[in-house]
């Protein structure tokens, strides 16, 4: 009674002074509670680290009344993507999440996810893959499933990921694709963090319910996964390919509203002091806020650095990219997985792919840093700085760098 | 008896229904066992079905696009995983019923139509999962006995001495090596209200399987026998007699576990089939001894997979034949249900 009380309280001062009250939460419970405020029908679950707490606080929210929704507790997580697969496809709003081997067990289901057109949102809380097993932070789980077709978002801060919620049902129902949500495993996943949730009649507004045209439906019956034979396989994927490049334009706008309703900007390539930069170094995730300290730093040294981060990964922004170099001269990609064999990181790969496109290259270098949760510090950003800046004059001997490698 | 079953009086051949839910023109082999009693299952359950395969032969032989042969919704997701897709099917309408999304009165059957590999050995796991949760669907195995649909290799649901291609009857080792695992055993095991085995052999005693399933709540389980004239080496008209041979025979027992209760499914007389046209299989009664059984030797000698056995290994069989139903027997006298 006295919670309530305190609760009904904290809103309606709230309300008056017309200012968004900050809590202190562990952000995966609060991705747990945006997730609650989308108002979810099902949640399929089963437990990784370090994603577990999300679920966890989803079961607590089930079984304490205050979330209407089925709660699955699936016997792996290969059967929690099947039966989101199964809820979607019959009309409900679905969630679940995962991590690192989590993601490679589900990994059959994430193509047939997107070649469904089903919108399931679900969290990665971004972790690297077996062996040497280890349960901390990089980027090698999500990587694996940069061909899957969903569309693909990274957050850098709890406040972003809860945001980012509310934005990947709006995306994801409206595109009919499924929506990966990034967030860095410990570094974002267990930490708390000061978050302002959207009030719930916002949540309301901003995210009308579900209604999906095609679905399991006895009344309408359809066909759903039917064989694609060589005469319609090519055509399939080519339609599959122009919705997920069309959904560029839902995500955008998807942004432009939240920012209408909540003034926070969200785009698919985040700068910062590119205008001009001659040096940037290029980060997608949690690291980029370590890395904007590094940039201030040398700012004050006088010399011209910059940041570009990558919220959208999938479908890849490449007008906006190629507008964001600006200047530079040298562009330092920091990967945070390794592609064994290849000629970079997945992220150097796309870059100089994307450059490609362009006549005006920057000189690319690619660092691999950051893996399976060894810390890069502000120092260590500093370091890549300047070994980006060498590169203007001095092509590098390597294509690709494993950053920080103990001798 | 469960209470939902109440009101059940069974089918006969006055009042099947009329619906059919699995159209005409699908790719089946000629004589094929398993879209009969699939065609057979959609007949009980009606329009108000969401079915669920996962791939295999019926899968393949359904849905070519653009082309359908199912009448109700229906998904096909991946080989393993048709029992969770099931489960998340079955929590979406649950939820949306209690959201009012979907009318809460209307009753939709939830079936899933998978294999023996899908089943037995890939999708097991999730079988498990969806059954000790305790959605509330109905899954139907349709039991061919190997991976028909990519060139019949050899399953855990594959009888001992059958050949297959990747269990060739060879000069040293002459076809599977393994007893058929017993699923319904582990079925069982999950203590769901309802399992039994069934064969389009006595279709009249196979829907009134499903209609049972269908009518009660929770995890239901089917293992239907399935003959492949082209996977088995039998003539395609032979499918049917193939099927109540197996019966007959006690290879392929029907029996029904419900509440934990076992009942052997009794056969009456020597014309099993025309006895259950007549609509005598609507009843269950407790049956310690199936007669006539009749011995393995004449299930063998009309398919080719069996054909190089030797009289040792068909004496072997037959043993173990014997002492498998024996212990079905004394399960139904232990934890059978009383008249």
């Amino acid at each position: 009674m006295e919670k309530e009380l305190a609760k009904k309280i904290s809103l309606s001062i709230n309300e008056s002074l017309k200012v968004k009250k900050k809590i202190g939460k562990e952000v995966s419970v609060a991705i747990a509670e945006a997730v609650a405020q989308c108002k979810v029908d099902v949640v399929a679950s089963y437990p990784i680290t370090p994603q577990t707490h999300i679920v966890e606080h989803l079961a607590d929210l089930v079984n304490n009344g205050e979330l209407d929704a089925e709660y699955i507790p699936a016997e792996s997580e290969h059967a929690a993507m099947s039966a989101c697969i199964g809820a979607a496809a019959t009309g409900a709003r679905t969630f679940t999440s995962t991590a690192s081997q989590g993601l490679l067990l589900m990994y059959e289901n994430l193509f047939i996810a997107s070649a469904l057109r089903l919108p399931i949102v679900m969290v990665i809380t971004n972790r690297s893959v077996s062996a040497p097993i280890s349960i901390w932070n990089d980027h090698s789980d999500i990587m694996t499933m940069r061909d899957s077709g969903w569309i693909t978002i990274f957050a850098e801060n709890g406040q972003e990921a809860v945001d980012l919620i509310y934005n990947a049902y709006k995306i994801a129902e409206k595109a009919l694709l499924p929506v990966a949500i990034n967030i860095d495993g410990f570094i974002l996943s267990h930490v708390i963090e000061p978050i302002e949730f959207l009030d719930q009649e916002l949540v309301d507004k901003y995210l009308p319910p579900l209604r999906m045209k095609y679905k399991l439906d006895p009344k309408k019956p359809i066909t759903m996964g039917a064989i694609g034979v060589p005469e319609i396989y090519t055509e399939a994927k080519k339609a599959q390919d122009e919705a997920l490049n069309a959904s560029y334009r839902i995500i955008v706008n998807a942004w432009k509203e939240f920012e209408k309703l909540t003034g926070k900007k969200y785009q698919p390539i985040e700068t910062y002091q590119i205008e001009d930069a001659e040096v940037a170094l290029l980060i997608m995730g949690s690291l980029a806020e370590t890395a904007i300290n590094a940039v201030d730093l040398l700012r004050k040294e006088g010399k011209k650095v910059g940041l570009i981060r990558i919220r959208l990964w999938r479908p890849f922004p490449l007008k906006d990219f190629l507008r964001a170099i600006g200047k530079i001269k040298a562009l330092g990609v920091v990967d945070r997985a390794v592609s064994h064999g290849a000629t970079g990181g997945p992220v150097g790969i796309e870059i100089r792919s994307a450059l490609y496109q362009s006549n005006k290259r920057p000189r690319v270098v690619n660092f691999i840093a950051g893996l399976s949760g060894r810390d890069v510090t502000v120092e260590d950003f500093v370091e890549l700085f300047e070994r980006t800046y060498k590169a203007i004059n001095k092509k590098p001997k390597f294509s690709y760098e494993i950053y920080g490698v103990m001798e | 008896m469960r209470p939902e079953l109440k009101d059940f009086k069974g089918f006969n051949l006055k009042n099947l229904p009329e619906y059919e839910g699995f159209a005409p023109g699908h790719r089946a082999c000629q004589g094929c066992g398993t879209v009969l009693p699939l065609k057979l299952a959609l007949k009980v359950l009606g329009p108000n079905t969401i079915a669920v395969s996962p791939t295999g032969c019926m899968e393949i032989i359904s849905s070519p696009f653009p082309y359908t042969s199912w009448k109700v919704p229906w998904i096909h997701v991946a080989f393993e995983n048709a029992a969770s897709v099931a489960s998340g099917i079955e929590a979406a309408i649950k939820v949306l019923k209690r959201k009012g999304k979907i009318p809460k009165k209307e009753k939709i059957n939830i079936v899933v139509f998978a294999g023996d590999g899908a089943t037995f050995d890939i999708g097991l796991q999730f079988l498990s999962g969806a059954l000790e949760r305790g959605h509330d669907f109905i899954y139907i195995c349709l039991d061919n006995e190997a991976y028909m649909n990519t060139g019949v290799q050899r399953s855990s649901a594959t009888p001992f001495g059958a050949h297959t291609t990747t269990s060739p009857a060879g000069k040293v080792i002459k076809g599977q090596v393994t007893w058929k695992k017993n699923l319904m055993g582990i079925v069982v095991a999950h203590n769901i209200p309802y399992a039994a085995t069934a064969s389009p052999a006595f279709p009249i005693d196979l829907m009134n399987k499903v209609k049972k399933a269908s009518l009660i709540n929770g995890p239901t389980f089917l293992h239907v026998f399935s003959p492949c004239p082209t996977g088995w080496g039998c003539k395609s008209e032979d499918s049917i007699l193939v099927a109540k041979l197996a019966v007959e025979t006690r290879i392929f027992p029907l029996y029904e576990v419900i509440d934990g209760k076992y009942v052997i499914n009794k056969l009456i007389g020597h014309t099993p089939i025309e006895k259950s046209l007549l609509g005598k299989y609507g009843k269950y009664v407790l049956e310690k001894r199936v007669t006539p059984q009749k011995p393995v030797e004449e299930y063998f000698k009309l398919q080719r997979r069996f054909r190089h056995l030797t009289p040792e290994q068909i004496k072997f069989i037959q043993k173990r034949v014997d002492e498998e139903y024996e212990k079905l027997v004394k399960l139904s006298e232990y934890f059978g249900i009383e008249e």
